[in-house]
């Protein structure tokens, strides 16, 4: 790894934002009366509920297990009695209900009995992995894959560089902005674990260069920490999506992590910091990932900032707690501008992944019809990830998925920067998007029709088995009928001929 | 002259005595356009187009005897694929055959089902599990929706249910629709 920083094809430079959430310090979220936490907060299998409705829950409590390897525990964010295990609405694009379960707390926020190891160099990795995953911890920055995983590369791996990623480069997020300046000790806890964990030699936090207080605060910390002298913070350009995972790994080494694969196959491992800092309290504290850091901001909030919320505190509350305009019902935007989604509907919870709620984009352009594409090419130029963004929206118009897939549709991280640039406004990643959950959906449909295929045949076959086995057997049984009968015809002949014989006998 | 037609005569005889090996030696088994169309085909084997599963209906098909346009469960992306592969017009569905419905999936009432494993019997993908007696289940993964098992069930245990769209199923609309519906937001 050369101090020598790359760059990447393409990108944004973005009005940041960001100053309007960064005045005040973070603060708490008020409890809410009622925490709705659905069952699936990250990528993986939903865990599996463990209490029934009644029950009486403390704070950090396990409410519901992992399902799967690709799962997680979850936590009650405070104590309270289960109300309910249904389906509620989530925040999610489709607006579409998940099961969740529903906690009345009782105010008194009782913590269940916890303790951190006081040396976390006295557990084995696997030890670590596991309480990271009975602590619930999945990525924070965004995609809520869960941690553990990741910090097992396997036999097949050696990881030489850990990365940490503090670079948030989409406009207005700035919650791991504000967690480095003000936690950023924490943060350098998890890294230790995460060293320990991945046996690995160096560690890099990048952090965008528009981030000075952060830059400073987490250097500070750092010059405390004599444990970590391989350990440095590197300032990077500020450009979108440099807080990409493979983005910011070419920024850092040059190197490109190949198409479908993953940072392991460059031995590197990307973590991001509010992930590092929910380890490290997870570790060393005990507690669970109950909470976790959200930008409230946006044109229409009076009091923008950073806020600690527990899991399930519904963003209605969240807003009306900062003063916004926006009415219950009203859509908003969940994560930046850039990659965010509109949201619409009330009682909506704050879950893992819920990094940005955003209300009101300075300078919106008024919602206009798209214009035909004049094959400008601005897309082809902005895309950081070298596609022809051009290309594969005239075969997902067409519905032609095949060819979507032949310009590497599945490479698109859906970072916005072409449909910013596009001229003519149109929304290139909704039909990137859309054409990728066909292509998914199919594939799935193609893999029930073979499976259904498979059985029919395998029925099929069995029951022509069946039928013949039968003939065989009557067959069998028409011969040995035959037979005996021959027999008895051929005695009562012998008796016939000689009485004397049988007689004799 | 005479020579000319010999040696037209010999090269006609080898190149005929060439494809008449390449013919033995390369025989394909089954028929590749049957195979095709059978995976286009939704694979419900329920039996709509009025033949006894996906597989004779794709073999009709490739022999000329059966429309395109006779399979509900696959519906209009089916008779588009075929219709492509085919290159032969698009037609309608075939009303005849039923009317393209939303996916749905069989459900046995365990309170009613008296175990008489005719249900079971009329499965085509042996997606449902019971003995004779003993109370059935359907096995919700490999059910095909063909409905196939309601009419056999002696006491009507059978439900069929509309398969629910959840988060992981979701599919991002079509931009192209969301702007004829909404005029032009997105």
């Amino acid at each position: 790894m050369t101090d020598k920083l790359s760059s990447f094809p393409g990108g944004l430079v973005l009005d940041g934002q960001k100053r309007r959430s960064t005045q005040t310090p973070i603060r708490q979220i008020p409890l809410s009366k009622k925490l709705i936490l659905p069952l699936q907060q990250h990528i993986g299998e939903a865990s599996a509920p463990i209490v029934e409705i009644g029950d009486r829950v403390l704070k950090g409590q396990k409410i519901a297990r992992a399902e799967g390897h690709v799962s997680v525990y979850l936590h009650a964010p405070s104590s309270g009695v289960i109300t309910a295990i249904d389906e509620q609405p989530i925040p999610h694009p489709s607006g579409l209900s998940a099961l969740c379960i529903t906690i009345e707390t009782d105010g008194e926020d009782r913590w269940i009995e916890h303790k951190g190891s006081a040396d976390f160099r006295q557990l084995t990795e696997h030890d670590i992995r596991h309480q990271i995953r009975e602590a619930g911890i999945v990525g924070l920055g965004g995609a809520g894959f869960p941690s553990f995983i990741k910090l097992n590369p396997g036999v097949h791996h050696h990881i030489e560089t850990l990365v940490l990623n503090g670079v948030e480069c989409e406009p207005y997020i700035t919650c791991d902005d504000m967690l480095m300046r003000e936690r950023a000790d924490g943060i350098l806890d998890g890294i230790e674990i995460m060293i320990f964990a991945l046996r690995v030699k160096h560690c890099i936090i990048a952090i965008e260069d528009n981030k000075a207080e952060a830059i400073a605060a987490v250097e500070a910390a750092l010059s405390q920490r004599p444990k970590l002298q391989n350990t440095k913070v590197v300032a990077i350009p500020t450009r979108y999506p440099a807080g990409s995972e493979k983005q910011l790994i070419q920024v850092l080494t040059g190197k490109q992590v190949p198409s479908g694969g993953l940072p392991i196959d460059l031995s590197i491992v990307c973590h991001n910091v509010g992930t590092s800092y929910a380890i490290g309290r997870a570790i060393n504290h005990g507690e669970p990932l109950i909470s976790r850091i959200v930008t409230v901001t946006g044109t229409d909030v009076k009091h923008a900032g950073n806020f600690e919320t527990l899991f399930g505190t519904p963003m209605d509350e969240v807003l009306a707690f900062c003063e916004t305009k926006h009415q219950p019902g009203e859509p908003f935007i969940l994560g930046g501008p850039m990659m965010g989604y509109n949201l619409s509907g009330v009682n909506l919870p704050v879950t893992k992944t819920a990094n940005c709620i955003l209300v009101g984009v300075d300078n919106a352009a008024p919602a206009s019809k798209p214009l035909p594409c004049i094959r400008c090419g601005e897309c082809a130029t902005a895309c950081p990830v070298s596609l022809l963004p051009q290309q594969l929206y005239w075969h997902a118009r067409a519905k032609d998925l095949e060819k979507t897939q032949d310009y590497n549709l599945f490479d698109c991280i859906e970072c916005g920067c072409c449909s910013y640039v596009c001229p003519s406004k149109i929304p290139l990643v909704h039909y990137f998007r859309f054409a990728k959950t066909e292509i998914m959906n199919q594939q799935q449909e193609t893999l029930k029709a073979d499976n259904a295929r498979i059985r029919h045949d395998n029925r099929q076959q069995r029951q022509e088995a069946e039928k013949k086995e039968k003939e065989e057997r009557q067959r069998q049984r028409k011969a040995a009928l035959a037979a005996t009968k021959a027999a008895k015809e051929k005695e009562a002949a012998e008796k016939a001929n000689n009485p004397d014989n049988v007689e004799n006998n | 002259m005479l020579s000319a037609i010999a040696a037209i005569t010999l090269m006609a005889l080898f190149f005929g005595l060439l494809l008449g090996y390449a013919s033995i030696r390369f025989k394909v088994e089954g028929d590749p356009i049957a195979d095709q169309i059978d995976k286009l085909l939704p694979q419900t084997q329920c039996g709509q187009c009025s033949f006894a599963g996906c597989r004779p209906y794709a073999e009709a098909m490739a022999a000329g005897e059966a429309d395109i346009n006779r399979c509900p469960p696959g519906g209009e992306a089916t008779i588009q694929a075929l219709a492509d592969l085919l290159e032969v017009e698009v037609l309608a569905l075939d009303e005849e055959c039923g009317e393209e419905k939303p996916k749905t999936l069989a459900v046995i009432v365990e309170d009613r089902c008296i175990g008489c494993t005719l249900c079971i019997q009329a499965c085509p993908v042996d997606a449902i599990l019971g003995a004779a007696k003993q109370m059935h289940t359907v096995i919700t993964e490999e059910c095909t929706g063909c409905e196939l098992c309601v009419p056999p069930c002696p006491v009507d245990c059978i439900d069929m249910i509309e398969v629910k769209q959840n988060p992981n199923t979701w599919r991002w609309p079509d931009p192209d629709h969301l702007d004829l519906k909404s005029g032009g937001e997105s």
